[in-house]
């Protein structure tokens, strides 16, 4: 018989947190953002099938980057806590806040528990209020914490780097084509610096808006629609470059 | 609901257990319900009336619901069973949409109305009966389609119109005297205001347009483009109009001899 190891619990918890970082890392990243009527959602994902971002509730949004399975797994799981609430009690009692308690329950059950495997997700949970002010959105990484964000948020694999170009340019009453052009410009971005072109059919890219009339928010923005919007950010962007390129510029010395 | 069926099965109104009662109980009940198909779509409508016994229980329910974005569901029976059965349904056809990412066919959400309502079988023979009328674009088909149903659940599709309810065969037979396979939208919103107007004419448990309270039918359109119910003044505009043909001629429209 052989004698287990002694393994100190900080070095156990820094090496699964080390190994959902990596699982995460490997998938692309997407990002969050608020605009003026509502949240946008945009990522690269090549797939047409496979949503990253899917409907929780009537303004309850889901985003995540990692393993498929798993987040797929939360997302049901999402799906029958908020339709379970709305059904025993009120469409209105389902909310963000309430939903993120439990993923970062699970998650944090999940990652502590020393049989199973961390899983390898990083979740979004965004909820669109009445009121821009009144939007919430919740960051969940992989050990079950939850971080309260504002204005953008962004998860996968250089999510620190994305989320800092995003926090310098992200501004309160974005329109819809400027907040997605910046995404695109932030997702774009390699890890060295350098800039690459995603086509318009590799992005996945869905909003909650506030001012569909109808009780859900969720909309997915595909085809002709997301290029039009594409077109009208790069116009925009383009009138604006001369203040945009200075930024740049000084943001390069 | 499988899923419900499993964690709390309290909530199916299937799983509860009936308390042993003698007679009949008295609850309130919802009464008539029409459908009618025209080219690109289907309008489906019902009265704003709810007895119990001989006593006018409700005089502006509403008995139509939007199931999802391409059906609706009115309902006839005991008001308390069939807006909860109604809840339960919008709840699966929404679940299931989220779930797998894409809508239930037409014929599949008839089924599983088809299910709810049999499972509700041990209250209909107590006299809580629930019977409702399934109208929706298929979307593959490009084209309205009505189902009708019986206590036990059995289905039936309908051709071009349908009612149920307790004015339902002064309904239906207003209906088949004024029915076109050509009819416009407008005309077809018409046909079944004209249609309840007759129900309530000789059934005393369907409510006419009420002017004086301003309660109207609730009529709704499935097209293309999705549900649609028509606004309180659209209802009324069209309930006015017969109402002032009628006060000529009480009985409506009259159809062709020969």
């Amino acid at each position: 018989m052989s004698t287990p190891f002694y393994v100190s619990p900080q070095q156990a918890m820094a090496d699964r947190a080390e190994y959902a970082r990596k699982g995460i890392a490997r998938g692309r990243s997407l990002v969050v953002l608020q605009y003026t009527d509502g949240i946008v959602f945009v990522g690269e994902n090549p797939s047409r099938a496979l949503h990253k971002f899917s409907e929780i509730y009537d303004r309850i949004g889901f985003a995540a980057a990692g393993k498929y399975n798993e987040y797929e797994n939360l997302r049901i799981g999402g799906v029958r806590y908020a339709d379970l609430r709305g059904y025993t009690y009120d469409r209105d009692d389902v909310t963000a806040r309430g939903l993120a308690n439990v993923y970062a329950q699970t998650l944090g059950t999940i990652f502590s528990s020393s049989g199973e495997k961390p899983y390898e997700v990083e979740l979004v949970v965004a909820e669109v209020g009445e009121t821009p002010e009144q939007d919430q959105m919740y960051r969940l990484p992989h050990d079950g914490s939850i971080v309260d964000e504002h204005g953008s948020v962004a998860v996968g694999g250089n999510a620190e780097q994305i989320s800092s170009y995003l926090d310098q340019r992200h501004r309160d009453g974005m329109t819809l084509a400027e907040a997605l052009q910046l995404a695109v410009q932030a997702l774009s971005r390699d890890t060295n610096g350098s800039q690459r072109e995603i086509p318009a059919e590799r992005l996945e890219v869905a909003v909650l808006d506030r001012t569909r009339p109808q009780k859900r928010k969720f909309k997915r923005i595909t085809g002709s629609q997301l290029s039009r919007l594409l077109e009208r950010g790069a116009a925009g962007g383009a009138a604006e470059s001369g203040a945009g390129g200075d930024e740049a510029g000084s943001d390069a010395e | 609901m499988d899923f419900l069926a499993e964690h709390q099965p309290e909530l199916l109104p299937g799983n509860r257990q009936l308390p042993p009662v003698q007679g009949v109980v008295e609850a309130p009940h919802g009464t008539t319900i029409v459908a009618v198909t025209f080219p690109g779509g289907v309008v489906l409508a019902g009265d704003r009336r709810a007895t119990m016994g001989n006593v006018i229980a409700q005089r502006d329910i509403e008995k139509v619901f939007p199931a999802d974005e391409y059906s609706a569901v009115g309902i006839a029976g005991t008001a308390g069973l069939a807006v909860e059965m109604v809840k339960l349904f919008q709840l699966e056809l929404e679940h299931f949409e989220k779930v797998e990412g894409t809508q239930l066919s037409l014929e599949g959400k008839a089924n599983r109305l088809s299910t709810m309502i049999r499972s509700n079988l041990g209250m209909a023979m107590q006299g809580l009966a629930v019977v409702p009328l399934f109208a929706g674009y298929d979307v593959d088909r490009g084209k309205g389609r009505i189902f009708s149903y019986d206590v036990t659940g059995g289905r039936s599709e309908e051709q071009s119109y349908a009612a149920t309810g307790s004015g339902s065969i002064f309904a239906r037979g207003a209906m088949k005297k004024l029915y076109r396979d050509d009819l416009t939208e407008a005309e077809a919103t018409t046909l079944v205001v004209q249609a309840l107007y007759d129900a309530a004419d000789d059934d005393s448990a369907t409510g006419g347009p009420d002017v004086a309270r301003r309660i109207y039918p609730i009529v709704t359109v499935i097209t293309e483009d999705g549900f649609r119910r028509l606004t309180d003044d659209e209802a009324s505009g069209i309930a006015r109009s017969i109402l002032e043909r009628r006060l000529e001629h009480p009985d409506g429209p009259r159809a062709a001899l020969l």
